[in-house]
């Protein structure tokens, strides 16, 4: 992943109430930089700070996931990026232009190049074939119909639906919709990907398969993906860094290994509290420095807790941890390996 | 109410009578005091004459534009007649079983052969009756009453959409379209347009647009979030948004409003070619019916009632193919090419035959002579009891609610006289009630009602003084809606008094009043019973339906055939009108509580009856509670075509003014019929939508 985000947040704040901005004004000013306590002193104004000084980075090729529970603001923070919800404060960039100032037919363009969103109830068009739904982001921007229909079609195949091209929304399963709303999404081969909860709306089964049906989409297409959800393990399986919302604040910020490892308050620690942790740590989150251990002895950075606890058996105590090319970056203890195996299961 | 429910905090501004014993004191002290003060002659009398010579000015402003701008209107008219006549003679042109064949593919089209089967008889009953000529000239003013509403009411409500202002504005212009009653404003449309079809086609614009305006609004707001911005998210700029995401996905409601629309149009349109000189089949009826040719005024009914039925469902089918994103679900393409070559053979089969051109005169059948005849039998043989029903009624309840006890009190009849002691009997009673109610049942809404109720048997709606029914209207609303329902009430009550038509206001209310009683007892009885029966609820559906989609006018016919010309033919027109919506809200008022709480209820071991009266009716009360709504609207608008039948009150002021040519008067009373129905609307939508949140439901 390069350096430069793709999408950045920085001090964004939705206030919904009676004119908002100056409330919001009025608020800084009493309590300056305490999150908290502006959001109080809205909170006694009669408004609501659905999201508060959010700031955050997401870089090309990253799945970064918003999770947290309902009335977190997950989903307002997302909107305030599309535009759908108009941010109080603050500014969004994408690709270094804030996107906050454009006008409305910038806007326009913006989502019709360079944005796909999915939605958790679908938002298909109840009147239009799974073609027509596919291919209409292609319409709004004047393009023919066979181009467009054709280049629906490879969408639709992409997303392993050929063959109900002429079927109506109201005939398929959830889990087909859900398709149909990725497809249309991909329709203009956005930059940007948003996902409001996806796949919340389906069932559990369905939802595991749509999963591994994102992830092997994200690897063919690499694209720089904002993902909300209130599910901790949906957010393990699919995310490179989480962020934990919370009363419309991030919480913390992380690899679903740092949550694990180190969660910032008692709110994080519940939440990866039934997080199987041998499958999520690796050595290379748990490694001491490295101290005269035999290179024979050693196990990759990479290897999860689970795997490397099999490699205690026979009495060793120690085992060095390499990195991708082989040179010895740290030790790892049995101690150290059953303590991070159980902190918070007291 | 019980105690359970006095015990919820209410978490609606407006107060709810009984939830503090002060308001009700404060209730009772005020009205007491304006009852003492009106019967002690301050404010007592209405202003008979108008405190502002409000028609007056209207006659004179109606006068001044029908002059200034009497040319553009008769040009209009003259514009809009061409196509109503080409229309009217493409459908006398057309061979007759051609039309046949045409009506049953719509209907095809629509909903299937059982539609198809329906349409095609509702034409061959037009046409073998011989009243095929008259139903022509009604359809051609539908035809284009009809485009021209929709097309006005899409374009409104799409405005009221993009800019929520406009609807602020609009929605009580829209409430004054629908209530002030036709024949009202039929007058100043006469005037300006000239005697023609014109008067037809304006008068049910008017009327008609409203609903399919709200249906345009209501659908399009209501169109699912998510769809709304992912057709944002897409890429939609605002012209695409509306044309390609949002009226496509409302397009459901949106067509029926449309239904509504055309329903509304027939309606209008069969009772304004009265005042048009059309003669199309409105006329057909109304003219019979006034000349006691029942038989033949029946089958006139009979037709706008079938009329009205195909229409209707024709519509609401294409409503719901639309639903599913397209139009042929299951529609044969042998069907079709089987009805095209039917038109074609009917065509050329016209040509040679005459009678299959024009229908033949000694082909039509006429049973009216029989209908006569049964019907005279009926009227003969019913009479006892008829007559006995009008008595009791005119003299238990229609005039002492009206003019007062002391009037109706006729010693044949009452078998005592009034007297003092009788008074003080009376009062001492009612009294007695109020108190047990109050204190005893702990019903304290029904107490005042009671109370109320009291007070009117014995004055008279026209006698009470009026500052007793402005303070009581006006805190009723207060306490259902705060302070802006009783703004409203005030308000109403006010214009009704200061246009001096005080008295006739009473007469009209106390008639609506009656009428809404019977009708909301019978209908949530049956209602109700349907709820808790299937088998009557089978029943009673296709009834509901069926009197449903009838025009408002073809509901005097039964009314005047049984009991003849007088009050309580009005009384009993508006009760078979405004029957419908109780007996549909009481079923569904009840079919809609929730099942969980069914459940519960049940595994406490509440029997049966229990569950009816403490369970199911309470919560059903919200529901029932805007059937009444419904019932009150439909009432008030029966009240003035019912004048047509004898009706006393406002109706009858609006008759005079238009045999007279006075525009103005016409149309204040009218606009204070209008004033009735918007204050009692809003009264009755602000308790329903309280109690409703108070409960806790949806």
């Amino acid at each position: 992943m390069s350096n430069t985000p793709r999408i950045s947040c920085r001090h964004v704040w939705k206030v919904f109430g009676a004119s908002a901005a100056a409330e919001l004004e009025k608020a800084r000013e009493v309590a300056s930089d305490d999150v908290g306590a502006v959001a109080e002193a809205l909170r006694r104004r009669g408004c609501v700070a659905a999201a508060c000084d959010v700031s955050f980075d997401v870089y090309p090729g990253e799945i970064f996931v918003i999770m947290g529970l309902s009335g977190s603001g997950k989903s307002t923070v997302v909107r305030c990026l599309s535009r759908l919800v108009e941010p109080t404060a603050g500014e969004v960039l994408i690709d270094g232009e804030n996107i906050l100032n454009l006008s409305e037919a910038k806007l326009v363009e913006l989502r019709r190049h360079r944005m796909g969103m999915v939605f958790q109830n679908f938002g298909l068009m109840p009147h239009m074939t799974v073609l027509e739904n596919v291919a209409y982001p292609l319409r709004v921007q004047g393009i023919g119909r066979s181009e467009r229909f054709a280049r629906a079609r490879e969408t639709v195949e992409l997303v392993g639906l050929s063959g109900r091209e002429d079927s109506y929304p109201s005939e398929l399963s959830g889990g087909m919709q859900q398709r149909v709303g990725i497809a249309r999404s991909l329709a203009v081969k956005p930059d940007v990907w948003f996902l409001d909860e996806p796949f919340s709306a389906l069932d559990p089964l369905i939802r595991r398969q749509m999963q591994d049906e994102f992830l092997r989409l994200q690897a063919l297409l690499r694209k720089s993906i904002l993902f909300i959800t209130h599910d901790f393990m949906e957010a393990l399986r699919l995310a490179d860094r989480i962020a934990i919302m919370r009363d419309g604040q991030f919480v913390q910020v992380g690899t679903a290994a740092d949550l694990v490892l180190n969660p910032a308050d008692s709110y994080v620690a519940d939440f990866t509290s039934d997080v199987p942790r041998g499958k999520i740590v690796t050595a290379a989150n748990i490694m001491e420095p490295a101290e005269g251990v035999g290179a024979k002895d050693s196990i990759s950075g990479d290897v999860t807790l689970d795997d490397l606890l099999q490699r205690f058996r026979g009495g060793r105590e120690a085992l060095a941890v390499t990195d991708g090319k082989g040179a010895v970056i740290g030790r790892v203890t049995l101690d150290g390996a059953l303590e991070a195996l159980c902190r918070g299961s007291r | 109410m019980t105690t359970a429910e006095q015990e919820i905090a209410p978490i609606a501004t407006g107060r709810r009578l009984g939830t503090h014993w002060t308001h009700l004191v404060l209730f009772v002290a005020v009205a007491l005091a304006a009852l003492v003060t009106g019967l002690g002659g301050i404010g007592g009398t209405a202003p008979a004459d108008p405190l502002l010579p409000l028609s007056g000015w209207l006659s004179i402003v109606l006068d001044w534009f029908s002059g200034s701008f009497r040319g553009l209107f008769r040009i209009m008219s003259a514009l809009l007649a061409w196509p109503i006549e080409q229309f009217r003679e493409g459908l006398h042109w057309l061979p007759w079983p051609t039309l046949l064949v045409i009506a049953a593919a719509i209907g095809y089209l629509a909903g299937g052969t059982r539609l198809a089967l329906f349409c095609g008889a509702t034409f061959a009953y037009i046409v073998i009756a011989g009243l095929w000529e008259p139903t022509a000239v009604t359809l051609a003013l539908i035809a284009v009453a009809v485009p021209f509403s929709a097309a006005l009411a899409l374009a409104l409500g799409i405005a009221s959409y993009r800019w929520p202002v406009m609807w602020r504005v609009l929605q009580p212009v829209l409430d004054l379209m629908q209530t002030i009653p036709t024949l009202a404003y039929l007058l100043p449309i006469l005037v300006l347009f000239g005697i023609g079809p014109m008067v037809a086609v304006v008068a049910s614009l008017i009327y008609a647009i409203p609903p399919m305006v709200r249906a345009v609004v209501h659908g399009l707001h209501r169109v699912p979030q998510d769809i709304v911005e992912s057709g944002q998210m897409s890429g939609s700029n605002r012209n695409q948004l509306l044309a390609w995401v949002l009226v496509p996905s409302a397009m459901p409601t949106i067509l029926l409003g449309l239904n509504q629309t055309i329903m509304a149009g027939l309606s209008m349109v069969v009772i304004a070619s009265m005042v048009g000189g059309v003669s199309d089949i409105g006329i057909e009826v109304f003219q019979t019916m006034k000349q006691a040719k029942f038989g033949r005024s029946i089958m006139a009914g009979l037709v706008i009632a079938l009329l009205a039925m195909a229409m209707d469902r024709v519509t609401r089918g294409f409503a719901e193919r639309s639903r599913h994103g397209f139009l042929a679900c299951d529609i044969s393409k042998t069907a079709l090419i089987g009805f095209a070559g039917a038109i074609a053979a009917s065509l050329a089969a016209a040509m040679v035959f005459a009678d299959l051109r024009n229908y033949s005169e000694s082909w039509v059948v006429r049973p009216a002579p029989l209908l006569d005849a049964a019907l005279e039998w009926f009227t003969i043989n019913a009479y006892p009891v008829t007559s006995a029903i009008k008595t009791y009624m005119t003299y238990f309840v229609l005039l002492p609610l009206k003019s007062g006890l002391h009037s109706a009190m006729r010693p044949n009849i009452w078998g005592i006289e009034m007297s003092p002691a009788f008074t003080f009997v009376y009062i001492v009673a009612a009294a007695g009630g109020c108190l047990a109610l109050a204190f005893a049942a702990r019903q304290r809404v029904l107490a005042i009602g009671l109370g109320v109720l009291a007070i009117y048997y014995y004055l008279g709606t026209v006698g009470t003084p009026w500052t007793f029914t402005v303070v009581v209207v006006t805190l009723v609303g207060w306490f259902a809606g705060g302070w802006r329902v009783a703004l409203v009430a005030l308000g109403g009550m006010l214009f009704i008094l200061f246009s001096g038509n005080w008295e006739r206001a009473m007469i009209s209310l106390e008639l609506t009043a009656v009428g809404v009683a019977l009708s909301v007892l019978l209908g949530s009885g049956i209602g109700i019973w349907a709820a808790l029966n299937d088998r009557v609820s089978a029943i009673v559906r296709p009834i509901c339906d069926t009197l449903q989609t009838m025009p408002i006018f073809v509901f005097l016919i039964p009314a005047v055939m049984v009991f003849l010309v007088g009050e309580f033919t009005a009384l009993f027109a508006i009760m078979l009108y405004a029957i419908v919506p109780p007996i549909r809200y009481g079923e569904l008022g009840i079919r809609s509580v929730p099942h969980d709480l069914i459940e519960a209820a049940r595994m406490m071991g509440v029997k049966r009856r229990q569950m009816i009266w403490q369970v199911q009716l309470p919560l059903a009360l919200p529901e029932i509670a805007l059937g009444i709504n419904q019932t009150v609207m439909m009432a008030l608008a029966m009240v003035v075509i019912a004048s047509l039948v004898g009706a006393p009150g406002l109706g009858q002021d609006v008759l005079i003014a238009l045999s007279q040519g006075k525009s103005g008067h016409g149309l204040v009373a009218g606009l204070c019929i209008a004033a009735l129905a918007i204050v009692f609307d809003r009264i009755i939508q602000a308790w329903s939508a309280g109690r409703k949140r108070a409960l806790g439901l949806n």
